[in-house]
């Protein structure tokens, strides 16, 4: 035995030692010191948590007309991680599955594909939820082609056909309320990891958008959970836990749904006359409040799109149809997000504003065809005179002229171009007491706040957009460059940052820069209607237990006050009736046997449309009524709709005529909606079956 | 050398009685480890079976005959005579390349798990010639490496190179199957007994590095297949292949882990019985034993395989005749890489290779070989006791 071979052994003693203390320290490492992560990790992989979906509450009218209640249907579904380990990633089976469903397979496809797999701009229809729970093609699916799917689960690997509770708006009264209600969809991965700081299980459906986002946590319940332990087959060994699911709470809404159907008939109509006439009317919207306090009976926003579509689930096509420019956007709630110039509408704003500068209301005023305003000619609306007449007709003609020489003096006043520190922006001040450029705060997702354009703003925009109109020749495209607006954009560099003369008059109409949201006209009109309060507009009345019992009312909630007096506030409703008696709104209104008040609005919008003809004017009716005793505030918007008058106009009278149970010039008693001249103020009994009472 | 050699002769001389030669210390550990080996096969394979409506104690009652037998072979080897043992070694090595070259043929041997190592028997038995033949390389080295035609008390290159030849062989034969866990526990038993052989160094530091270049250029060419690249691979990240290997280790790891300190107690680990990790009752057994028996328990069986090769370093050190010296180094290296393996593998520390736990795991090839193993060092022991 030699030295080396003596030391080869020793040195391969201590290295085999060391191997096996470092298998302890590895071990001790694993077992007690990172142990309980994978304590954690154990559990995880044995249990599993079989939910038991909670039935969604119902969302009902005023009267308990569901608007929003739980159907069984058929679901087929494609397990994702199923079909992904074909061989062919399971486009045989999705193919043969689009045969059977007589779907396109495009559409199947996808409509199993995660968002987040798809490159942007080709999402359309895609599965917003995860790979880990079953996509549904269809909730709606034949029963004879389900069983079909489920005896033939060979010919179908990772497809399967399961009776499903899906969300129904059953269209009561023949209302559509897509924007309104919203619809029902899977979880994100979002949702699952906490982002709006709540939990859920993998299974549930929350609400997406309109009240079903909004009512979300009292809607949806709790769903019923049973921990089982699992072996590797996934064979359950014992249950750990259970827990029943427990139902949702009803939503009571002050929507009616037969004035929520009219409202809708009376856009679709109005809609459809201004097309008649030649104008675009590539969008509308129309609120009907309860001017007392705040409450909505309609919401209804043009173009729409069926609110079943999504449990039904959506083709490529419709998808991409949600969102389209051609098809007028019908994903966008226009009562709450569409913003546009007010037009005359705005002039109470002006006449508050007046009243607050020391004008005299009930002096009479010069009215000519137009006036100059610095080196421009501002123009009445088709450049009438009028002569020398009271400042309530003027508002009922809706002159423009008045309030040009009004709010340029005032402008002037203010120091011009360059304004004292001490301002008096009466204009300005007036339309913030109305709360414009706020949201009103009403109970739906993703409201619009509008835009009031004021000193402020302006300067803001200025430093936004400074560097683009100082260097517009060589930032803005070829296809702009005509000499209006190289003019304008010079104009813009030079004195952007500064109300200018023209955005002062433009202001007292109405016009430019300022745009609201139909929903704040209308709170606006029903202040001045109730005698000045600003009411939050809301849906939701009472969330209610599925045994009756309020779990929470909603009371109604004063926001702001209009920033004027008895007065002026008695001269304005006085004007209002006046437009609908003898101005502009007296065509509409011809014979109407209940005293309403309102005004028309005619805005001139700057742009283009995608075939480039210049954008036609937005048309606008803001009413309330009955003039006596005010009880519903009723706006009507119409994008591109040409006249205030003849176009929203109409709609409104529609509107009212539901409302009052009005058949031409008479009031028909047993059409009359709310026998006593008010909403349900009690809540009703909520039953899926509850029908809608009287005739449209 | 000449003192020592006389000692012998005169140990010879007074014939021990058949069971005196057993140490005791050893005996014990390795009968320790066969006991935990039984219950933990029984805990891994009970509620599977029993939950698929088939015998719970089948594993049990194969594993303790497989015991049984080991037994039987581990005394054959501890009391057969020196010099046959000597005289049978070129057969045994005969027999494992020709085993192992019978398995490589399709209808004798039985592919699994995209290896061919199995020769099917009859009555379901299988043979794993792989396992024959760690032991007829160890025997066959040392017999070389001690026997020697020159003067020198120390290997020379000829020897070596012999020795290397009779390696070189069986380890190729296995490589065809392939086996890459075995060639790499044979690979370290073969270099260990060269280094201790008292061979120039320069062989030692050579073979490692062929061993390394030899199984990158493996990976890179190909000669590696595709799963066990992806099991380095997984060794490396486990997300790689979440659900193949990638799955099992992660699963090993979290078995053990949820452990603790006294573990779930015996039969009662819910990963076990829910049979979450594969292969438990062969080349996981040490999860359950993770699982079930915590660190207390898991800790205690490698401490056991401590004292099982400490004992073995001073039986080898005791030895005073090459070959017995060469034969215990061999079988020290041979069980010593093939628990570090195969407990390694299971806690992270090693890639995912198919070797069995000496003593512990189920399986008849493996079991009777490390008996066999466990038979040579005592036979050692028994020659040249102290």
């Amino acid at each position: 035995m030699n030295q080396r071979a003596r030391l080869s052994l020793l040195v391969v003693q201590v290295l085999i030692l060391s191997l096996l203390l470092g298998l302890l320290g590895r071990l001790f490492y694993l077992q007690i010191a990172a142990g309980p992560i994978y304590r954690d990790a154990a559990l995880s992989i044995q249990s599993r948590d079989v939910v038991t979906p909670a039935t969604r509450g119902l969302i009902v009218d005023s009267s308990g007309v569901p608007l929003a209640l739980n159907r069984v249907g058929i679901a087929v579904t494609v397990d994702r991680t199923m079909i992904d380990r074909q061989p062919d990633k399971g486009v045989t089976v999705l193919r043969d599955l689009a045969n059977l469903l007589d779907l396109k397979y495009e559409d199947v496809y996808q409509r199993t594909r995660l968002c987040g797999e798809l490159p942007a701009g080709t999402r359309a229809g895609c599965w917003t939820g995860s790979r880990f729970q079953p996509i549904p093609i269809t909730k709606e699916a034949d029963p004879e082609i389900a069983l079909r799917i489920v005896e033939r689960s060979d010919q179908y690997p990772g497809i399967s056909a399961t009776p499903v509770s899906i969300r129904n708006y059953p269209g009561n009264a023949g209302l559509n309320g897509a924007h309104l209600l919203g619809y029902v969809g899977p979880l994100t991965e979002g949702d699952l990891a906490g982002e709006n700081g709540r939990s859920y299980f993998r299974s549930e459906v929350i609400g997406k958008a309109g009240l079903e986002v909004q009512y979300d946590e009292y809607l949806r319940g709790t769903p019923g959970i049973r921990t089982v332990i699992v072996d590797r087959r996934e064979a359950v060994t014992r249950t750990s836990q259970n827990s029943k699911p427990i139902g949702g709470n009803h939503l009571v809404t002050s929507i009616d749904a037969r004035v929520q159907a009219s409202a809708e008939s009376a856009l679709e109509d109005a809609v459809r006359r201004a097309r008649a006439s030649g104008y675009p009317s590539d969008g509308a919207a129309a609120v009907v409040m309860d001017a007392t306090n705040g409450q909505i009976l309609a919401l209804a926003s043009y173009p729409t799109f069926d609110p079943n579509s999504y449990e039904r689930g959506l083709t490529v096509a419709e998808a991409k149809n949600l969102y389209s420019a051609k098809a007028g956007v019908p994903a966008l709630s226009r009562t709450i997000q569409g913003v546009f110039a007010p037009g005359s509408t705005f002039k109470v704003v002006s006449v508050v504003a007046a009243a607050k500068a020391g004008y005299n209301l009930n002096a009479n005023y010069d009215c000519p065809s137009e006036v100059e305003v610095g080196t421009r000619a501002f123009q009445n609306f088709e450049s009438k005179a009028q002569g020398v007449i009271s400042l309530k007709k003027a508002i009922a003609v809706s002159c423009d002229t008045i309030w040009y020489r009004i709010a340029f003096d005032e402008w002037l006043r203010d120091g011009g171009l360059k304004p004292r520190s001490d301002a008096n922006d009466y204009f300005y001040n007036a339309a913030k007491g109305f709360q414009v450029g706020t949201k009103t705060g009403i109970d739906l997702p993703s409201e619009s706040s509008g835009r009031l354009a004021d000193r402020e703003w302006r300067k803001s925009w200025y430093k936004e957009n400074k560097d683009f109109y100082c260097n517009y020749k060589t930032r803005a495209p070829q296809s702009k460059q005509t000499a209006f607006l190289v003019q304008l954009a010079y104009e813009n560099c030079l004195d952007g940052d500064k109300i200018r003369a023209g955005d002062a008059v433009n202001f007292s109409i109405g016009q430019g820069d300022t745009v609201i949201t139909p929903l704040k006209l209308t709170q606006m009109y029903a202040a001045i209607a109730n005698g000045g309060t600003l009411w939050k507009p809301t849906i939701g009345k009472a969330i209610v237990e599925t045994d009756g019992t309020i779990v929470k009312a909603f009371e109604r909630e004063k926001v702001g006050t209009l920033p004027t007096d008895k007065k002026t506030l008695r001269f304005l409703q006085s004007s209002l009736r006046e437009a609908v008696v003898s101005g502009t709104g007296a065509a509409p209104f011809s014979g109407f046997p209940i005293e309403i008040s309102g005004k028309t609005g005619t805005a001139e919008v700057f742009g283009k449309n995608p075939n480039g003809s210049d954008k036609a004017d937005t048309s606008w009716f803001a009413s309330y009524g009955p003039t006596k005793k005010p009880r519903f505030a009723v706006v009507m918007m119409v994008s591109q709709g040409g006249f205030g008058a003849s176009t929203s106009g109409v709609g409104v009278r529609k509107i009212y005529e539901t409302l009052f149970g009005v058949l031409g010039t008479k009031v028909a008693s047993e059409k009359i909606i709310f026998p006593s001249g008010v909403p349900p103020v009690t809540l009703p009994k909520i039953s899926p079956a509850t029908k809608v009472k009287g005739a449209r | 050398m000449s003192l020592a050699s006389q000692r012998i002769n005169y140990r010879k001389s007074s014939r021990p009685s058949a069971f005196a030669g057993f140490d005791p210390i050893l005996t014990i550990a390795v009968g320790l480890l066969l006991i935990m080996g039984t219950l933990l096969v029984y805990s891994a394979t009970r509620n599977w079976y029993a939950a698929n409506g088939l015998d719970p104690e089948y594993y049990l009652k194969r594993h303790v005959i497989n015991i049984l037998i080991g037994s039987l072979l581990a005394w054959g080897t501890t009391v057969i005579d020196y010099r046959l043992l000597r005289a049978y070694t070129p057969i045994l090595w005969i027999i494992s390349v020709i085993a192992l070259t019978a398995v490589l043929i399709p209808g004798i041997g039985d592919e699994r798990n995209g290896a061919r190592a199995w020769i099917g028997l009859p009555f379901g038995f299988q043979l794993q010639p792989a396992e024959l033949a760690k032991i007829s390389i160890i025997v066959g080295m040392s017999l070389i490496l001690s026997e020697r035609t020159h003067d020198s008390d120390a290997a020379q290159h000829r020897d070596v190179m012999q020795a290397l030849i009779v390696a070189a062989i069986p380890i190729l034969l296995i490589a065809a199957q392939p086996d890459m866990g075995t060639i790499f526990i044979i690979s370290i038993a073969v270099v260990t007994i060269i280094a201790v052989s008292g061979a120039p160094m320069r062989w030692v530091v050579g073979l490692i590095l062929v061993a390394v270049i030899g199984s990158f250029a493996a990976v890179k060419v190909g000669v590696v297949n595709d799963y066990q690249v992806k099991r380095l691979q997984a060794f490396v990240d486990p997300n790689l292949d979440a659900q193949g290997s990638g799955y099992q280790l992660r699963q090993a790891r979290i078995t053990i882990g949820s452990g603790g300190l006294v573990g779930t107690g015996l039969f009662n680990g819910p990963q076990t019985s829910g049979r979450f990790v594969p292969e438990q009752q062969t080349d996981f057994i040490f999860t359950v034993a993770g699982e079930e028996l915590g660190f207390l328990g898991s800790g205690f069986i490698i401490i056991l395989y401590l004292i099982v090769l400490m004992r073995a370093f001073g039986i080898a050190r005791r030895s005073s005749d090459p070959y017995g010296k060469l034969v215990c180094t061999g079988v020290i290296a041979w069980f010593a890489f093939q628990a570090f393996e195969n407990i390694g593998m299971t806690l992270g520390m090693m890639p995912m290779t198919g070797v069995p736990l000496p003593f512990v795991s189920y399986g008849g090839s493996s079991m009777f070989a490390t008996m066999i193993g466990f038979g040579l060092l005592q036979n050692v022991h028994a020659r040249h006791r102290g």
